[in-house]
């Protein structure tokens, strides 16, 4: 059992996108907040703050996690993986992050992290989605700028490519 | 937003949480996947002075067959019950209730029971647990109790749990060869139901639950019936649920869907 004082800061362990980190949090600072300011990893956004539009999305230990619903305190000990975690080095662009690119599937950019993060979760498991699929998993987050249909394009392309270069290596 | 402060407890076994609630009674909430309590915060709907975070006790992740029934704990999520093996055959409403229920990325992290304790009215996970006459296992320091569906929801957002108990699990009937129909109509997929409807066959005839209209999701059995004394039970079951006016939809929209889903609902499970 573990207590942690409302008034007192206190140390969390996790890691981010492979690499240990800590910082300090109070137990009312959520997560979200915590990956922003504490830990500097700003590509998470965050929009609703209640957990509607998405924007905040990441992945904690295999789940698909609102960050903004989530306290740094419940991720002591726990895997996280950000947008950050995407691209394959600083200077490329994963296969879904590619094909948001060539779809023009970001205007403003804010909602994309939280959709990335969905996608790439989604796609890992689901090599083969629908458009009804994509379109399901997409219900759960809110873009104001490109009226989903070039994300769902996309989603589409990257789920083909990842595909074809899986069966590439199962083939050689 | 930004939630109040708090203290936060991880409790590694149910006597931590049974203790917690018992010294702070009212001023402690329990957090399991945090996805409607996480929300009040942030909102400051909900200011407790302890958090009591039960998500890293094993024995409430349970899903178990116990005899004619299945006892779901406090700690499953809503996505760890639907991709249980048995769920479609043991509990078919459940499954087709569930997808209904938030988006993925909410069903990742919520859990069954946490649906019910909050009780919104037009919540999927009440409904079904009302429709299919269901318990909740509720246990205090003091004493364990089992209370039935229909009178553990006493009110919008209001429970039968006392300050001191925590919601253990459910325990929900194994309904052998009957049949079962769920469909609700919001703005968007996900989003909170307008009217949220199950059906289901009973041995002496046909079950509705109607979650949306009424401050509890409430059910009402009919015994067979057919052309216009079916549409007039519907019509005055509509009437008494008493729809009002919101920003959503029309008291009369409201019993519009009850009347019409109803009965295709029916149709469906009766076929």
């Amino acid at each position: 059992m573990t207590s942690l004082k409302a008034d007192q800061r206190h140390a969390v362990h996790l890691t981010l996108n492979g690499k240990p980190v800590e910082g300090e949090a109070e137990p009312r600072m959520l997560l979200s907040d915590f990956l922003r300011h504490q830990l500097g990893a700003t590509g998470t956004h965050v929009g609703c703050e209640h957990g509607v539009c998405g924007a905040c999305t990441i992945v904690v230990d295999g789940m698909l996690t609102r960050s903004c619903l989530t306290l740094a305190a419940q991720v002591e000990g726990c895997e996280l993986k950000t947008v950050e975690g995407l691209a394959p080095a600083a200077d490329r662009l994963g296969v879904l992050q590619q094909a948001f690119r060539r779809n023009h599937a970001l205007q403003c950019g804010f909602c994309t992290a939280g959709i990335l993060m969905s996608l790439d979760h989604y796609l890992a498991k689901n090599s083969n989605p629908t458009e009804a699929e994509i379109r399901d998993l997409l219900s759960g987050h809110i873009c104001r700028c490109t009226g989903y249909t070039p994300i769902i394009q996309a989603a589409l392309e990257a789920a083909a490519n990842l595909a074809s270069s899986q069966k590439e290596t199962s083939d050689a | 937003m930004k939630p109040p402060a708090f203290d936060y407890l991880r409790a590694e076994s149910i006597s931590d949480v049974l203790e917690g609630l018992a010294r702070q009674g009212g001023d402690a909430r329990v957090l399991a996947g945090g996805q409607s309590l996480m929300a009040m915060l942030n909102m400051r709907l909900a200011k407790p002075k302890l958090l009591i975070d039960i998500m890293r006790i094993n024995e409430l992740r349970r899903i178990e067959r116990e005899g004619d029934a299945v006892v779901i704990g406090a700690g499953v999520r809503q996505a760890d019950l639907l991709a249980w093996p048995d769920l479609a055959e043991a509990l078919p409403l459940v499954s087709l209730a569930l997808p209904w229920v938030g988006h993925m990325q909410t069903r990742s992290r919520g859990t069954i029971c946490g649906s019910l304790a909050h009780a919104d009215p037009s919540a999927e996970m009440p409904l079904t647990l009302v429709a299919l006459g269901g318990e909740v296992l509720l246990r205090s320091a003091k004493r364990r109790r089992r209370v039935a569906a229909r009178d553990f929801f006493a009110g919008m957002m209001l429970t039968a749990r006392a300050d001191d108990e925590l919601i253990e699990g459910i325990s929900l009937p194994v309904t052998k060869g009957s049949r079962f129909a769920f469909r609700e109509v919001a703005r968007r997929h996900g989003d909170f139901a307008i009217v949220a409807c199950a059906a289901m066959k009973i041995p002496t005839g046909v079950r509705l639950a109607i979650g949306g209209v009424a401050d509890v999701p409430t059910a009402r059995d009919w015994p067979l019936l057919e052309g216009s004394a079916l549409d007039d039970a519907l019509n005055a079951f509509a009437y008494e649920l008493g729809a009002r006016d919101d920003v959503h939809a029309t008291a009369r929209y409201r019993r519009d869907l009850v009347r019409m889903i109803g009965r295709d609902l029916i149709g469906e499970v009766l076929q």
